[in-house]
């Protein structure tokens, strides 16, 4: 016993410090990474990001350079702090506050004095900077916007968050990254690979040096460019056709998908969104909840698509088979069911396919979904049978394009009027849906896809996804996803007499007073009622207006969607804004110079004021 | 004739252990203490150039000490002694302070730390002691006489103050123990170890409130077995009183700089950024070592200067993390072999005085190895004496060497005569 208990100690000892070093080593190695290594700093070396260039390679966004004054407070030495202050444009009492602020986050670590000189103030700055000890300038790369518009379609960049830090790691605080449009969906392709350093650090946190002479270090790699499918000059006359307005416009080709124009009303100068008063001019913009100018109307709202959904009705009657183009129907002032009745206007009676669309006569599309629906043996089934085609048309649920945002619009199911009406407690029949024969009632559309289908009634029976992207520039090339064609439900043969009707629409129809010389267009006028609530009341606001159209009538080049909210009757203003919009397109310059000055000058504000006056208002007029 | 030559065979498994733990100890004391302004190897204004320098004088030692006739280590062990207690007294006099300590003298820019020498000496006295004919450690009042030398030097020690270095007198329990030393004073012992850097750790009213609930349950336990209840209360209250006249002594008796060295080496004064920063970075730099370590002088936190006094107490971290899993066994690995050595080699001798000697050099290396490496893994709170062989500091190096050397000649002089 005595032999052995200092040597029973010893082992003993050596067991315990095997044991205590495994664990800390090899089991518990967590600590074991660059990145988390609190000895090592990591330091990035950003790439410019991506150019963006319209379909025509005319330049939208590029970058420039921004300067940040920077400070490690205890390197500053006693300095001309009035002189300095007449530099940065700051007074004393806020310099000083700064620098307090800096020294009270770390006295060794570097702090923003005053975030993103202009090129004037750094130029005038950099000559006297060696004067002020511990004080330094930083480069850093900003957006710079060659226009005034589609900020809608370039979106913007910020900073990073947590949720996208804890989900990317790619990401580390306070980097920027896409929130929003061709920034936020092409981010990968824009943002390039920054390039990454690592320095070894001491306990002071001070730099002593590359870690491993930079082994690891890796160098940046420059975002590629883009080019967009939008035209910057149509894209730049639809924003001001838009001024004093509230929706948007969705120009598409046809032949391809791509978006020649993509207009939200009231936008805002994307410059904003760039520089020192970035965050001030977010937040305006952000608590504007009556114009909502970083709301996009085009992608994210839905609205009763009106007339236009007429077209669509008729298409599937066709498919359907449930009415031959020259069946007439009657229109007593509107459509009667019941005792009850859908109106219409005053128009020639009765009237076969073409007729119904150039009048847009309510009773004609009544009677026409009527048959679809009550086609098959319960309404449940027509209900789905109808929406299935509607489907096929790009309706009812996401349409694939490549921005970040947008709604399903509603083709409604079966299933929700099940529930409505408490089926099978209760029955109902097509009637109960009627509205929707008109483009009412529970349909809604977002403006992209009224466009969408538009030009799949201009490609006579199919669509491109549309997309935004024209050509990765390096890669040169575009996801194969909008490349394929496809193919709605309703044969070819049966778009004739529906082209023909929305041509009759232009030529002798609703459409007639917008008729440019030259231009042979499809187009379809809308009329939608709306409602809001003022204080849980129900109000009816002013019929939006509404037009789509396509052209030429053959072999289209471009089918647009056009939504003017409370802008009362179809061709009053978006009928006008579509004609101005595709001659503008097609033939570069306006012939139709009254009706451009009719829009131009033109305001809805008085309109968009009414709900918000606080008095009893009168509609349509 | 062969009887009379001096032919000695000396235990090269034991030297080659100290030449390979001395070396490492230079490589990692080397990347511990690299700074831009270094100038190769040899450049001797750099710590561990400093350590090359008190690497080659101990070469030097070692010759004096192996030339010396084994015998003379026996005969003058009390001398000795007498002349290091004396070299302690003298620091409360010609002392320099370094760092809240007056444990060192100046010669001319050369620092040396007595304390460091003590150890031997106070294990040559307590050899001779316990080897003496009359000497029987089971009678108390030859424990009282071995008792006295060991705590003459503790309580000078102690004043200076450096009570990392005088905590080590405790390890002298260990010979005593092997040769009849009642178990009891082992436990009692160690049990006053744990008083001591308790009380000073806690306070000495937490202490005594731990102290008498576990004597509580250590009663309760053994209730059947009907315990003396004034033996317990007696331990108990000397416990008591040991915490509180060690609290008294440290708060009213010592001054401010006395305790800030105490609160140095145990740990509350460096932590610059609260209690546990040198642990804790100790432990990331132990960590980042992984299986293989980062390599020589590629270590991170040993880089950085994360470790507070890594060259010295915290040298072991330097190896953790360059080294690995794989050296850092290798170290632990030698000291174990080197210390187990030592005692097999302990146990052959021929005389008493040998065998105590053995033992006391085993027992001081062992607690070394065993208080600093778990300091430095982070199991025990922080005490800061070096790492033998290991650690920066010419006076530590010389003190282990002359230490295990002066065993190597005795244990050589066995051979010859065997």
């Amino acid at each position: 016993m005595r032999k052995i208990v200092l040597i029973a100690l010893v082992l003993i000892s050596g067991v315990l410090f095997t044991a205590r070093l495994f664990y800390l080593q090899v089991y518990d190695a967590s600590g074991d990474s660059l990145s988390q290594n609190s000895a090592i700093k990591v330091m990035y070396d950003y790439p410019q990001r991506g150019y963006m260039f319209d379909r025509n390679g005319k330049l939208l966004v590029s970058n420039q350079p921004s300067y940040d004054v920077m400070v490690i407070p205890k390197d500053v030495k006693p300095l001309d702090t009035l002189e300095f202050c007449g530099l940065l444009k700051i007074t004393k009492e806020e310099f000083k506050e700064i620098l307090h602020k800096a020294r009270v986050y770390s006295p060794r670590l570097p702090s923003v004095v005053l975030p993103q000189l202009n090129k004037a103030d750094y130029a005038s700055l950099s000559e006297k900077m060696y004067k002020y000890e511990g004080f330094y300038i930083q480069r850093r790369s900003l957006r710079e916007y060659q226009v005034n518009h589609s900020a809608n379609v370039m979106g913007y960049i910020a900073e990073v968050n947590n949720a996208i830090i804890d989900e990317n790691p790619y990401y580390q605080m306070g980097e920027l990254i896409g929130t929003a449009g061709v920034e936020k969906e092409y981010e990968d392709v824009l943002r390039g690979v920054k390039g990454v350093k690592y320095i070894q650090k001491d306990r002071f946190n001070r730099d002593i040096g590359p870690y491993k002479e930079g082994l690891y270090d890796t160098l940046p790699e420059r975002g590629n460019d883009v080019q967009l499918t939008i035209d910057a000059a149509l894209q730049k006359y639809g924003q001001e056709l838009m001024i004093h307005k509230r929706g948007g416009i969705v120009a598409i080709e046809p032949s391809t998908g791509e978006i020649l124009a993509l207009i939200t009303a009231p936008s805002y100068d994307p410059s904003l969104l760039v520089g020192r008063d970035r965050s001030k001019n977010f937040t305006k913009l952000w608590y504007d909840t009556i114009g909502k100018p970083l709301y996009d109307r085009v992608l994210m709202g839905e609205y009763p698509p009106g007339s236009p959904f007429k077209t669509l009705i008729a298409l599937v009657g066709l498919h359907e088979q449930v009415v031959d183009t020259l069946d007439k129907f009657y229109c007593y002032r509107g459509f009667r069911y019941g005792n009850r009745l859908l109106g219409c206007h005053s128009h020639p009676t009765p009237l076969a396919m073409v007729g119904g669309i150039a009048n847009s006569c309510n009773a004609y599309f009544c009677n026409v979904y009527k048959r679809i629906i009550d086609k098959y043996p319960t309404p449940q089934e027509g209900i789905d049978a109808w929406r299935s085609d509607l489907m096929s048309f790009g309706l009812g649920d996401f349409l694939g394009y490549d921005l970040p945002s947008g709604k399903k619009g509603n083709i409604p199911t079966s299933k929700y009027y099940n529930k409505i009406h408490d089926f099978p407690a209760h029955n109902w029949s097509s009637l109960a849906t009627i509205s929707n024969a008109i483009g009412q009632g529970e349909v809604l559309l977002t403006p992209m896809q009224m466009a969408n289908f538009t030009a799949a009634i201009a490609n006579r029976g199919y669509y491109y996804t549309p997309h935004i992207i024209k050509n990765i520039i390096g890669p040169d090339t575009i996801p194969q996803k909008f490349k394929e064609k496809h193919y709605t439900t309703v044969e070819q043969e049966d778009f004739k007499p529906v082209v023909e009707g929305m041509y009759q629409v232009y030529q002798r129809g609703t459409a007639h007073s917008i008729q440019i010389p030259g231009i042979e267009m499809c187009g379809k006028t809308g009329t939608a009622e709306n409602f809001t609530k003022i204080n849980g009341k129900r109000v009816q606001l002013t019929d939006h207006s509404i037009f789509i159209a396509f052209a030429p009538k053959d072999n289209p080049k471009i089918a647009i969607a056009v939504f003017v909210e409370n802008g009362y009757w179809g061709s009053r203003w978006a009928g006008r804004i579509a004609g101005l919009m595709i001659e503008k397109y097609l033939k570069g310059e306006i012939t139709r110079t009254d009706m451009e000055k009719y829009v131009l000058e033109g305001s809805l504000e008085a309109e968009y004021a009414k709900p918000y006056s606080g008095q009893p208002f009168s509609i349509n007029h | 004739m062969a009887a009379t030559k001096s032919y000695v065979r000396f235990d090269w498994l034991m030297i080659f252990m100290y030449i390979a733990l001395v070396a490492m100890g230079w490589i990692n004391i080397y990347s511990a203490s690299l700074s831009d302004a270094a100038k190769g190897f040899f450049d001797f204004d750099q710590i561990y150039g400093k350590q090359m320098i008190w690497i080659g004088l101990s070469i030097v030692i070692i010759i004096f000490v192996l030339a010396i006739e084994s015998k003379f280590y026996e005969r003058f062990a009390s001398v000795i002694y007498i002349v290091s207690l004396v070299s302690l007294v003298g620091l409360f006099v010609f002392g320099k302070t370094i760092a809240g300590a007056t444990s060192w003298y100046d010669f001319g820019g050369i620092s040396i730390q007595p304390s460091e020498f003590v150890k031997a000496t106070t294990a040559l006295a307590l050899a001779k002691y316990v080897s003496d004919i009359q000497t029987d450690m089971k009678d108390f009042t030859y424990q009282i006489g071995a008792f006295i030398i060991l705590v003459l030097p503790a309580i000078l020690i102690i004043l200076q103050p450096d009570p990392g270095s005088a905590l080590i007198y405790a390890a002298f329990v260990f010979p005593l123990y092997r040769e009849g030393l009642h178990g009891v004073y082992l436990l009692l012992g160690l049990f006053t170890v744990m008083l001591f850097v308790s009380t000073l750790a806690f306070g000495a009213v937490w202490v005594a409130v731990g102290v008498v609930i576990l004597a509580g349950i250590l009663f309760y336990r053994n209730r059947k077995k009907r315990p003396n209840i004034i033996k317990y209360v007696l331990i108990v209250m000397g416990a008591i009183v040991f915490a509180f006249s060690v609290s008294y002594i440290f708060n009213n008796v010592f001054k401010q700089h006395h305790r800030d060295r105490f609160n140095i080496v145990l740990g509350k004064e460096v932590d610059a950024r609260g209690i546990g920063y040198n642990t804790h970075q100790s432990e990331i730099a132990i960590s980042n070592g992984g299986w293989l370590g980062k390599g020589w002088t590629q270590g991170t936190q040993t880089k950085g200067n994360f470790v507070p006094e890594q060259h010295t107490d915290y040298i072991f971290s330097t190896v953790g993390e360059e080294w690995g899993f794989v050296g850092s066994m290798i170290v632990v690995l030698l000291f174990v072999a080197l210390i187990t050595r030592i005692i097999f080699r302990a146990e052959k001798q021929k005389n008493q005085f040998g065998r105590v000697y053995g033992y006391s050099v085993a027992a001081i290396l062992f607690f070394h190895f065993f208080v600093n490496i778990g300091m430095v893994t982070g199991i025990f709170p922080t005490v800061g004496i070096p790492l033998p062989f290991f650690s920066y500091g010419g006076s530590a190096l010389w003190g282990f060497t002359i230490l295990l050397f002066i065993f190597v000649k005795l244990d050589g002089a066995n051979y010859h005569y065997a």
